[in-house]
């Protein structure tokens, strides 16, 4: 089992979602965050004050999946984040221990 | 202007005996003559005609109902206008604490104004401060009158003292917003209470205080008048609806409290962005739309001098917006949502002195000007005071309400489209203007303001800060007002 963890432009979520769930995957944690990579911030004027924002807000996307559908799934989340234009975000790959389904208490892949 | 008419009651009795006996019995009747080529009053001047032998004059209804919803009005301008304008400005955790200044500030100058504020600002007394006659509303009843500027025309007292009791309030608000995010609430209730007592009392008196037309028939009986007056008026500063007593007042206070109380943990290297620049718009536009209340109501009447105060709100208003948003548009690069809402209230501020004695092409340049020059005022010059001014109290109130203090001499003129100055011997408007005098005149009642406000404020500051101290603990800063000073929060986190 893996852990995708993706870092996504935040119009891009449903786009996403929708792929992930064609290739099977059962169900993902969204979270918004802020954060900075390559793509630059923006200033803010208020009267005489200019701020430079260089948090930019993401969406970040969390799936357990099973192996045998990891390269799927990273290929889903590719394909529909793109737009090609600095910013698009990153996937990061992780392995999971352990699983546990907190209702019946079944444990590994038949938890996810 | 405005004034504490003498009631012809019992007070009205003394000042009989006090002032010249044989001018004041023959009052009536020349009022009577008098008031119809005034013109500016047709309704009312009838009615004073209808009834010449009356031994006082009657509150016309139009004028008592009109004054009354111009009073609301004013007040909605503090609660909820002002104090969402201000509110949005802040950041997410210290919204609260000024709403809370807002309204507590407002409640407790109602109280004083009742008590002692409304005596010393518009009853007799001698140039500087009025006299003792209303402490506690002493003597007042649904009977008693005050003058307006027409001769004959008078409105309830208790409407004008409710009018004025909304003007005090909204100054003493004004101020909150220099030292907004970091101040301590028992000190700003303190210095509120010195401020009002010692600065906008002597000043409303100052500039607004005189005894009413009634008694004015030839150049002597002027002389006699003028001489009863506040200070300021007796030299003939111009100021409608408050520029002076209320914006100026208001912003050097607020000035001296920024250097005095010190800048915000983390100014200048911390971003301290507006949170809700909706309610900042919603705020400016209900400090609009109350103005019309503020500017047209000081005309004390129904008449045509309040529609010309009414139009010229809605003109120097909109010029301002476009002044600022347009001259932040080609400097900044884009025009922004704080900017138009920021120009509105200058545009407001410079047109509150001039509202009822310039033209409206006037009101459009006097708005225009204040559009570009308050941007200015929160920029350019805010960085040259260096003080921490969290709201641009002073770049907003102090810079327009000087450059519509000014203006108001310039534009004043009949040439340039404005009413003049209005001479009660003859009854109609000078038609003489000196417009380098009244200039010289506006500037003397700017530079009265910014030493008389700068130096009670500053001694009541020094005075705070040594007995109890002017600002909160740095880590309830930190935390935000709401929480370590209010014990609550605006939003979900």
């Amino acid at each position: 089992m893996k852990l995708i963890t993706a870092i996504i432009k935040p119009f891009k979520l449903d786009e996403v979602r929708e792929a992930l769930s064609e290739v099977g995957v059962s169900g993902i944690t969204v979270t918004e965050v802020k954060g900075f990579g390559r793509q630059k911030g923006h200033t803010e004027l208020y009267r005489g004050a200019e701020y430079v924002v260089d948090f930019l807000p993401k969406v970040k996307i969390e799936a357990a999946v099973e192996d045998g559908i990891l390269e799927r799934a990273i290929e889903a989340i590719e394909k529909s984040a793109r737009t090609g234009k600095i910013g698009d975000g990153k996937i990061f790959v992780s392995s999971i221990e352990h699983v546990i389904r907190i209702r019946t208490g079944e444990t590994g892949a038949s938890a996810l | 202007m405005l004034t504490w008419m003498k009631q012809l009651l019992a007070g009205g009795a003394m000042a009989l005996a006090i002032g010249s006996t044989s001018v004041m019995v023959t009052s009536p009747a020349f009022a009577a003559d008098e008031a119809k080529p005034a013109a500016t009053a047709p309704a009312a001047a009838s009615a004073a005609a209808a009834a010449p032998a009356a031994p006082a004059a009657v509150p016309n209804k139009a004028d008592t109902a009109w004054l009354l919803v111009c009073t609301a009005l004013v007040i909605l301008m503090t609660l909820p206008g002002l104090a969402l304008f201000y509110g949005g400005l802040t950041r997410s955790k210290n919204i609260l604490s000024v709403l809370v200044q807002c309204m507590v500030v407002f409640s407790l100058i109602t109280v004083l104004w009742s008590i002692y504020g409304y005596s010393f600002a518009f009853t007799e007394g001698g140039a500087f401060i009025g006299g003792l006659d209303r402490l506690f509303l002493a003597g007042m009843t649904p009977d008693s009158v005050a003058a307006t500027f027409s001769k004959g025309v008078v409105i309830p007292e208790y409407v004008f003292m409710a009018f004025q009791a909304a003007f005090a309030t909204i100054t003493c608000c004004l101020i909150i917003g220099s030292f907004a995010e970091r101040a301590k609430f028992s000190a700003i209730l303190l210095f509120i209470i010195l401020w009002f007592t010692f600065s906008y009392l002597p000043i409303a008196h100052m500039v607004w205080f005189w005894p009413g037309p009634d008694d004015i028939k030839d150049a002597a009986s002027l002389d006699a008048i003028t001489a009863r007056a506040g200070w300021l008026w007796q030299k003939g500063v111009l100021d409608f609806a408050g520029g002076t007593v209320v914006h100026i007042n208001a912003a050097i206070a607020g000035l001296v409290g920024s250097y005095v109380v010190g800048k915000r943990v983390g100014y200048g290297k911390e971003a301290m962005k507006p949170h809700n620049l909706v309610y900042v718009m919603i705020g400016a536009s209900l400090l609009w739309f109350g103005w019309f209340g503020f500017n047209a109501g000081s005309a004390l009447e129904a008449n045509g001098s309040a529609a010309l105060a009414f139009v010229n709100t809605l003109l120097a208003t909109s010029a301002a917006v476009l002044g600022w948003s347009f001259a932040e548009w080609v400097l900044k690069g884009k025009p922004s949502m704080l900017g138009a809402a920021s120009g509105c209230v200058a545009g407001l501020v410079a047109i509150t002195p001039a509202a009822g004695f310039v033209g409206p092409m006037g009101a459009l340049v006097i708005g225009a000007a204040a559009g570009v020059i308050c941007l200015w005022g929160v920029s350019g010059l805010k960085r040259i005071l260096g003080s921490d001014d969290s709201l641009d109290v002073f770049g907003v109130h102090g810079v327009g309400g000087i450059l519509g203090a000014l203006l108001t001499g310039i534009f004043a003129d009949p040439a340039l489209g404005g009413t003049g100055i209005w001479d009660y011997v003859s009854n109609a408007a000078n038609p003489e203007y000196s417009m380098g005098g009244q200039l010289w005149i506006q500037a003397q009642g700017v530079i009265t303001t910014l030493i008389w406000s700068g130096v009670v404020s500053f001694i009541a500051f020094k005075l705070i800060d040594m007995v109890i101290g002017l600002r909160v603990k740095e880590d309830d800063e930190r935390e935000g007002l709401d929480i370590s000073s209010h014990g609550e929060s605006a939003y979900e986190s």
